[in-house]
């Protein structure tokens, strides 16, 4: 059977290519970067080689660039360091639908600190879009640092992040985004954005899962998060990811070119699959603004059918997609991003996310939309709630989740 | 991913009974679309009172429609009263096990039936006569109690893999714990529960009080210093250090290393103390 890969958004095949010049970092050139000798040295070079691959793809300076171990890695170390750099700076404003990175670790700050911190997490509209107002208004003088991500993993929402960052650099209040869905994706010039920080993480662009890199602003105040040696300029300590790096730096030059494929052809693919499904199958609800988007990702709730169900029956056929519904996330509520997004508690269930990538064709859309408009006909003949072609009701129970 | 057995799967994928059966003599609905899964169960009972047919029309994840299919599967052919006796731990066997999480789904099973049952017989259900202890499911303290004591639970996270009780907003979990320790307090009456009682606020305040007034603040005084309680919210405790605390470059060591540690032996031990401005 073959494997339709369309959940990009948890992670993307690693690009031949990328495996292709990491496999001598392995075997031959196995050097210690720091070391003293040519042996070493030489794997020292393809480490700023790579260096500069990806400062390119982001318009940043090479020595702006920390190594970490994963998008996670870079985002704690972030928040942690601008916590650390501005004392007695005890609000962070961050927003409803981030990444669990981001989320649960503001919202454990306090055990893991021992101080006690004010969190503002920003609400979004029901397209999952945010406020530029209400953010304005929850900066204070006491703001130590802001936490917003560029783009949605869920929906694939793009945040104005520039205007953010701007109002953020204006009050003279740190800036971070988690870029890990963005980088790769949509063009991003950091030297026309001002943040301080950005996290992004390797295996979201076709280079290998344990690789991530911080983006630290030049005269950005910074404390490390891993100490150790002196690798990184003492900024992160730990022998360099040497094969993993070299690949991410391949990965990253891939994407600059293959960028305008990524707007074009993916988008389009996307888009043909994203109105099929709409089209075809009714009661069914796009969950993201339309345009504001990834061009790769689609987030559609299906009325009346729940998540995991419709996930094993694609399964079936070889299609690998995610969903959002309570079951798949090993809580019992839909996911933090729908429940934020207001997504009505008769879609929050069943909402499947698509995730494409440049090595997605034409022959796996037309699949996909053969195989799932049954799939959901099917799990409706089966739903006490779904009565043909009008609205089903809704039941009585006593509950209420807050998805309601 | 979860790791479903064959026999799951199968249910899942091929499910028995799928439908409705009209003029029913039982009919038990349960969950709704809010919660996630919502089952509902239809019989038809023969002249000798054994159960002839069984349909179901589910709403929910893998688990929750294998439940369903297994439990039709089941029951056909029971007398009633054998079918009461019907456990979610029969459903979840006849399937060879569901994942822990996942065990609310073969409850659900259970009290689909036993809605039906008293809807044949034309009497209330007795589960949702109880307090409702959780309301993000709407599940009340007898179905708890009944899980707790029919599953074995010892924790909190077991009473919500079974009954999903505390899975919402998480403000029910103390009263599970109660429940918890009511159930254990009737099994085992002979060990005591050592574990410190919880304080009230006030209660804390003036133990708080208390421990700064007989030990703390005499031996700040004997270094020219002193130290007023400000406020406590939850384990934050805000003081504020007076006198030549002050000024002492030390005072934050003091604050953390004696103050701190203090409070957390003889008050409660997730204790944080911080200084007020």
């Amino acid at each position: 059977m073959n494997t339709v890969y369309m959940d990009n958004n948890a992670t993307t095949r690693v690009a031949p290519e990328v495996v292709e010049v990491m496999l001598p970092y392995f075997s031959d050139l196995y050097g210690n970067p720091s070391s003293m000798h040519t042996f070493g040295g030489q794997v020292g070079h393809a480490v700023d080689e790579a260096r500069g691959k990806i400062a390119s793809l982001l318009g940043a300076g090479p020595d702006e660039l920390i190594f970490t171990s994963c998008g996670t890695e870079s985002d704690s170390t972030a928040i942690l360091s601008a916590l650390q750099s501005s004392p007695g700076k005890r609000h962070i404003v961050t927003t409803r639908v981030e990444h669990p990175a981001v989320k649960n670790l503001c919202e454990n700050l306090d055990k893991l600190t021992g101080h006690k911190h004010k969190v503002t997490q920003l609400p979004v509209n029901s397209d999952g879009t945010l406020d530029l107002n209400l953010y304005e208004e929850s900066l204070s003088d006491e703001t130590a640092i802001v936490s917003a991500m560029w783009a949605n993993n869920e929906t694939g929402v793009i945040f104005p992040i520039k205007e953010m960052a701007e109002i953020a650099k204006s009050r003279g209040i740190l800036f971070h985004t988690d870029a890990v869905q963005a980088v790769g994706k949509i063009p991003i010039n950091l030297s026309q954005v001002p943040i301080d920080f950005l996290s992004l993480s390797g295996h979201k662009l076709h280079a290998p899962k344990g690789i991530g890199v911080l983006y630290v602003r030049k005269g950005t105040p910074f404390v490390p998060f891993i100490i150790g040696g002196h690798q990184e300029h003492g900024r992160r300590g730990g022998t360099e990811n040497v094969a993993s790096i070299v690949g991410l730096g391949k990965a990253c030059e891939m994407a600059a070119k293959q960028m305008q494929d990524e707007n074009t052809r993916v988008k389009g693919l996307r888009d043909k699959l994203e109105d099929g499904l709409l089209a075809s199958i009714p009661s069914s609800l796009l969950n993201g603004h339309k345009t504001l988007r990834l061009p790769n990702t689609t987030n559609i709730s299906f009325e009346f059918v729940e998540g995991e169900a419709i996930l094993l029956h694609l399964d079936r056929f070889g299609i690998c997609a995610s969903s959002g519904s309570a079951c798949t996330s090993g809580s019992l509520e839909p996911s933090h991003v729908m429940r934020a997004m207001g997504v009505p508690f008769t879609a929050a269930h069943g909402s499947i996310r698509l995730s494409l990538s440049v090595y997605n064709t034409e022959a796996e859309v037309d699949f996909v939309l053969e195989k799932l408009p049954p799939v959901i006909a099917q799990l409706r003949a089966m739903s006490p709630f779904w009565q043909g072609e009008h609205k089903g009701k809704t039941g009585s129970s006593q509950c209420k989740c807050s998805c309601s | 991913m979860w790791e479903y057995t064959d026999k799951v799967r199968d249910h899942f994928m091929n499910p028995r009974n799928v439908g409705e059966i009209e003029n029913a003599d039982g009919i038990g609905e349960v969950g709704s679309l809010a919660c996630g899964d919502a089952l509902k169960l239809f019989f038809k009972l023969d002249d000798a009172g054994r159960i002839a047919d069984a349909k179901f029309k589910t709403f929910g994840c893998a688990s929750a429609i294998a439940s369903s299919s297994a439990l039709t599967e089941m029951i056909k052919g029971m007398p009633l009263e054998e079918a009461e006796k019907v456990t979610n731990e029969d459903i979840a066997e006849y399937l060879g096990g569901l994942p822990k999480e996942k065990m609310h789904c073969s409850v659900m099973g259970r009290e689909a039936l036993e809605a039906a049952i008293a809807y044949y017989r034309g009497i209330p259900l007795p589960m949702a006569e109880g307090e409702v202890v959780c309301e993000c499911f709407g599940v009340t303290d007898i179905e708890v109690r009944r899980a707790i004591a029919e599953s074995n639970l010892r924790s909190v996270e077991e009473i919500t893999n079974f009954t999903k009780a505390g899975g919402g907003c998480g403000k029910c979990h103390e009263r599970l714990e109660e429940l918890l320790r009511e159930a254990r307090h009737e099994v085992q009456q002979i060990i005591p529960d050592k574990r410190p009682t919880r304080l009230t606020n006030i209660q804390k305040i003036k133990l708080i009080e208390e421990v700064l007034g007989r030990e703390v603040r005499p031996t700040l005084r004997k270094d020219g210093g002193d130290i007023e309680l400000v406020d406590v919210d939850g384990d934050f405790v805000i003081v504020s250090l007076r006198g030549a605390c002050g000024s002492c470059k030390k005072s934050q060591t003091t604050l953390k290393e004696y103050v701190e540690k203090k409070l957390r032996e003889q008050v409660l031990d997730t204790l944080i103390v911080e200084e007020g401005k």
